[in-house]
């Protein structure tokens, strides 16, 4: 039976689930209420030097009636006083013992204020540190958070000092709000981090008020740039952690955050090289209750792929992450459309013909599957788009509106009453010039039904190759 | 220019009838309206669209009701369909858009367009707003359109936005035809109509009401203005040809269909017999339920197979209690004064289809009310004898004008014409759509006239 208890960075971990540094972490009892929902650990809500908050903080932007696709904040670090917080992540270890707590800091860039709070914050009993090098909002403006997070020096010194007390795991926070997150990576390894966690939230407006032209969130009528999380910044988070975890002067234990919501995100970033995962957004907007799935799922996926732990698959990805050069550029893959799945919404077909590369065609009807397929490769040997002179998309639709129809009368139109509903017309149903085909995958991304357009592999007849052999195959040619 | 109309507020709408008629397909709440928006797949040159009489781009309206774009959504209909509104609650579209639909295929429930329609054209009348066209500039062409059901109305918002002035002439005191007097109200009620036509008049359409127009009418139309659309629907309900037939409480589906709704019949005695089959009859039987009738009938000489009523009428009525005698007719209208019983004789299928008497005794069903709704006879025999002056007759078949169906045009150049009478009853939506082709014909036919005349000069 696989298990979800895992170790990350030397602590003992229940599951490898933990609530994210923010709201849903603010007091003992929050956090409580977490642990008996099923999650294995929490990040407490950062502490620090108390601060006031403003009103309002969040903001969200939805996609297509799907509620806060991403998410921001504009709220600073806790803002309760840290000895109330300290009491409590006391309380909660006390009556948790076997759950993660993991204590947040930030606090003004000085040696010894830095060594006070590791040590209060151990003296609470917490089970590991993470150090807030992440927050965009606010606290960077007093040269706290990202401005610690986003200037590698300071990230290694400050490290370092905490390093110097710290007797407890202790985990470095990133900031995504920089060129490439490796430098940051590498400064606190240099200065002795014990793991990472990745990514902290990105700078962002998520909209203006079309009426008011306020930007949100709204405070007062003014608006400051937020810290951008949920769904929608999931690919952006997977690459940073990617590009840590493949980089041996970076790689540490990983903590993944961002955008995570489900098993499949977890294991994504677990694929990636994340030990344990951190959430915030989707238990925002759910609750706590999200983590039965996340471990039920994950536990079910494991199962069938025959992994007995989290050691056994984190990282397997990994190696399939390279750069473009070492791509394979004589690997083909053409569209194919399922004509027995296709419903005939023809939306690979504009979309090939507005967005890609002019080789899906509705000529079914007039003798499109005739047509001779060359069997050349066409990215060589015609770089010329809709060579055939198939009719455009305009074509298409001006034909249509000019048409005449009228409502058909059961008794009168034999082909009446719903009669074609259930299956698509063979004109309706676009057909793809594989000699012109890319293998760009558009359309089988836009295509509304699951595996009605699927890849297909065609055989080049060619060794694999890459760029970057190519390059050094000419090079040596010339010389 | 002429004033604005205010047709809506002649509806004589009685708050009884308005109860017992409400809305079959209730309107959409706007966040239900978005969720539903929302869930359209967005198809290229999409099947509702092709399937629309009026090609409505439909995917284009309801993006714009998701993106919260509501006046451009009610342009978009009203772009293809200056009757959108009466059409999204009018059309049968399990037939129409929503049969067309994609998800059928996706194991999904259609769209609901129909309703999605409504909410964007509810939304555009709810707003205060004009229609969102304006008259072309002036060609000082005028054209007379006898009719004032869909197809003219149609045909006049075309030639107006064209810069031709629209004269309708229509024999009832209010406009709309059986946009207004003939469909259910629980689908379209007359206020509803008649709302419709006060936005389109706004396009300056000019009206002629109870004005009837016979051959010496059409004649002098003809000589004073420069082209005429006819668009006069079909002509009176068939007679069944069987004694008894002129008795007090026998009626047709038109006149009852229009006296419930325009006020001036409330209610109906217990027992209710319809003869017929079709569309009509069925709204005529529905009505007679919910105007207090105890025992409707529906008496039809084939078998539910062979109704000329969509299937989902024939289950609506159904659902409303209706009940169906079929494979009779009637032989006789039984009653001294007035109508009491309906004398039914079985009929039976031969071998060719054609039905022939059974043996057995008649039926009879006692009834107060007998609707007839056994189809329209067609009412063109009179524009024969106009045209013979100008550029010929204008040619019929079975009582149907010929017409050229991209541009409306009869045999006789100067005539056009759609809906009804060309077609031999079909929907709101195929009248539209003849009155448009139609109203772009003769703009066009004018304008090839006008240049013509220059370079004769």
């Amino acid at each position: 039976m696989p298990t979800l208890e895992t170790t990350f960075a030397g602590i003992k971990c229940l599951n490898p689930f933990w609530l994210a540094s923010a709201p849903p972490t603010n007091c003992g009892e929050q956090i409580m209420r977490a642990f008996d929902a099923g999650w294995g650990g929490a990040v407490w809500k950062t502490i620090g030097e108390q601060v006031t908050n403003v009103s309002s903080r969040y903001s969200s932007i939805d996609w297509n009636g799907q509620k806060m696709m991403g998410f921001n904040n504009i709220e600073l670090i806790s803002d309760r006083p840290p000895e109330v917080n300290l009491r409590e992540m006391a309380e909660v270890k006390r009556r948790y013992p076997k759950h993660v707590v993991i204590a947040s800091l930030m606090v003004e860039s000085k040696r010894e204020v830095w060594h006070e709070m590791v040590q209060r914050a151990e003296d609470a009993g917490v089970d590991g540190l993470e150090l807030n090098f992440g927050c965009p909002h606010g606290m960077s403006e007093r040269g706290m958070g990202s401005a610690v997070g986003q200037v590698p020096e300071y990230c290694e010194q400050i490290t370092g000092w905490v390093k110097e007390k710290a007797r407890t795991p202790l985990i470095v926070k990133l900031t995504p709000n920089i060129a490439d997150i490796r430098m940051p990576a590498r400064a606190a390894r240099r200065a002795g981090a014990d793991a990472l966690s990745a990514i902290n939230t990105i700078n962002s407006i998520t909209g203006i008020d079309l009426d008011t032209l306020e930007p949100r969130p709204n405070v007062d009528g003014k608006s400051s740039h937020g810290g951008y999380c949920g769904p929608a910044v999931k690919p952006i988070a997977l690459s940073m952690v990617q590009q840590v975890m493949s980089d041996p002067m970076a790689a540490l234990p990983m903590s993944g955050i961002g955008g995570i919501g489900s098993w499949q995100d977890a294991a994504e970033f677990m694929l990636l090289g994340a030990g344990t995962v951190q959430v915030c957004t989707a238990a925002m907007h759910y609750g706590y209750r999200i983590v039965e799935d996340m471990g039920d799922g994950l536990l079910a996926w494991m199962r069938r792929k025959g992994y007995e732990t989290i050691d056994d698959f984190r990282g397997l990805s990994l190696p399939n992450m390279r750069d473009w050069k070492h791509l394979n550029l004589n690997f083909r893959v053409v569209a194919e459309i399922h004509a027995d799945k296709c419903i005939g919404c023809q939306l690979c077909y504009t979309a090939c013909w507005d967005g890609a590369h002019q080789c899906i065609h509705l000529d079914r009807m007039d003798g499109g599957m005739e047509q001779p397929v060359m069997g050349t490769d066409p990215r060589y040997a015609q770089h010329e788009p809709n060579p055939q002179g198939k009719p455009t998309p305009a074509m298409v639709f001006a034909q249509s509106v000019k048409t005449i129809v009228t409502t058909p009368i059961p008794k009168l139109d034999l082909d009446g009453e719903g009669s074609n509903s259930m299956l698509t017309p063979l004109e309706r149903i676009p057909r793809v010039d594989v000699d012109e085909c890319v293998g760009c995958n558009l359309c089988s991304l836009v295509c509304p039904v699951p595996e009605c357009i699927t890849m297909e592999r065609v055989e080049t007849g060619l060794c694999p190759e890459t760029w970057a052999e190519r390059v050094a195959n000419a090079e040596s040619v010339k010389a | 220019m002429s004033e604005a109309t205010n047709f809506f507020s002649k509806a004589g709408v009685s708050a009884e009838v308005a109860a017992r008629f409400a809305d079959l397909h209730p309107p959409l709440e706007k966040t239900a309206a978005v969720t539903e928006a929302l869930r359209c797949l967005y198809c290229f040159d999409a099947p509702c669209m092709g399937a629309c009489p009026t090609h409505i781009d439909v995917p284009k309206f309801i993006k714009k009701i998701a993106s919260g774009n509501l006046e451009g959504s009610a342009k978009t209909i009203l772009e293809a369909n200056i009757l959108g509104a009466s059409c999204s609650r009018a059309c049968p579209v399990q037939v129409l858009c929503e049969g067309a639909c994609v998800m059928h295929r996706y194991n999904k429930q259609p769209i609901e367009i129909g309703r999605l329609q409504r909410f964007a054209m509810d939304a555009l009348h709810a707003s205060g707003d004009p229609l969102p066209f304006t008259p072309g500039a002036d060609t000082g062409k005028r054209v007379a359109l006898i009719g004032g059901g869909p197809a003219s109305l149609a045909c006049a918002a075309e030639l107006r936005r064209r810069g031709v002035h629209a004269v309708i002439f229509d024999a009832r005191p209010l406009p709309g035809g059986l946009n207004t007097y003939g469909i259910a109200e629980y689908k379209l009620p007359l206020a509803e109509s008649l709302r419709e036509i006060d936005m389109l008049a706004q396009l300056g359409v000019e009206f002629h009401f109870e004005t009837m127009v016979d051959a010496a009418k059409l004649a002098e139309l003809e000589a004073s203005y420069d082209a005429v659309f006819l668009g006069m629907g079909l002509g009176a309900i068939h007679k069944l040809g069987v004694t008894g037939e002129e008795l007090e409480g026998v009626t047709n589906a038109l006149d009852f269909i229009a006296g419930y709704k325009s006020g001036a019949l409330k209610e109906v005695p217990s027992r209710v017999a319809v003869i017929g089959a079709g569309n009509t009859a069925i709204d005529a039987a529905n009505a007679a339920v919910r105007l207090g009738a105890k025992e409707v009938h529906m008496v039809y000489r084939r078998g539910s197979e062979q109704m000329s009523a969509f299937g989902f009428e024939y289950e609506h009525a159904r659902q409303e209690g209706v009940r169906f005698l079929w494979h009779v007719t009637p032989v006789k209208v039984v009653g001294e004064k007035k109508v009491t019983a309906l004398e039914l004789a079985r009929l039976e299928s031969a071998e060719d289809g054609s039905l022939v008497p059974k043996e057995g005794p008649h039926i009879l069903l006692e009834v107060d009310l007998v609707v007839l709704a056994i189809g329209q006879g067609t009412h063109a025999e009179f524009v024969s004898a106009a045209g013979n002056n100008s550029a010929g007759k204008i040619r019929l078949e079975r009582g149907r004008i010929v017409i050229d169906r991209e541009t409306g045009q009869t045999s006789n150049t100067k005539f056009f014409a759609g809906g009804d009478c060309t077609n031999g009853g079909r929907e709101v939506v195929d009248a539209v759509a003849d009155g448009k082709r139609a109203g772009i014909g003769i703009a066009v036919w004018l304008a090839a006239k006008l240049e013509g005349n220059h370079a004769n000069a």
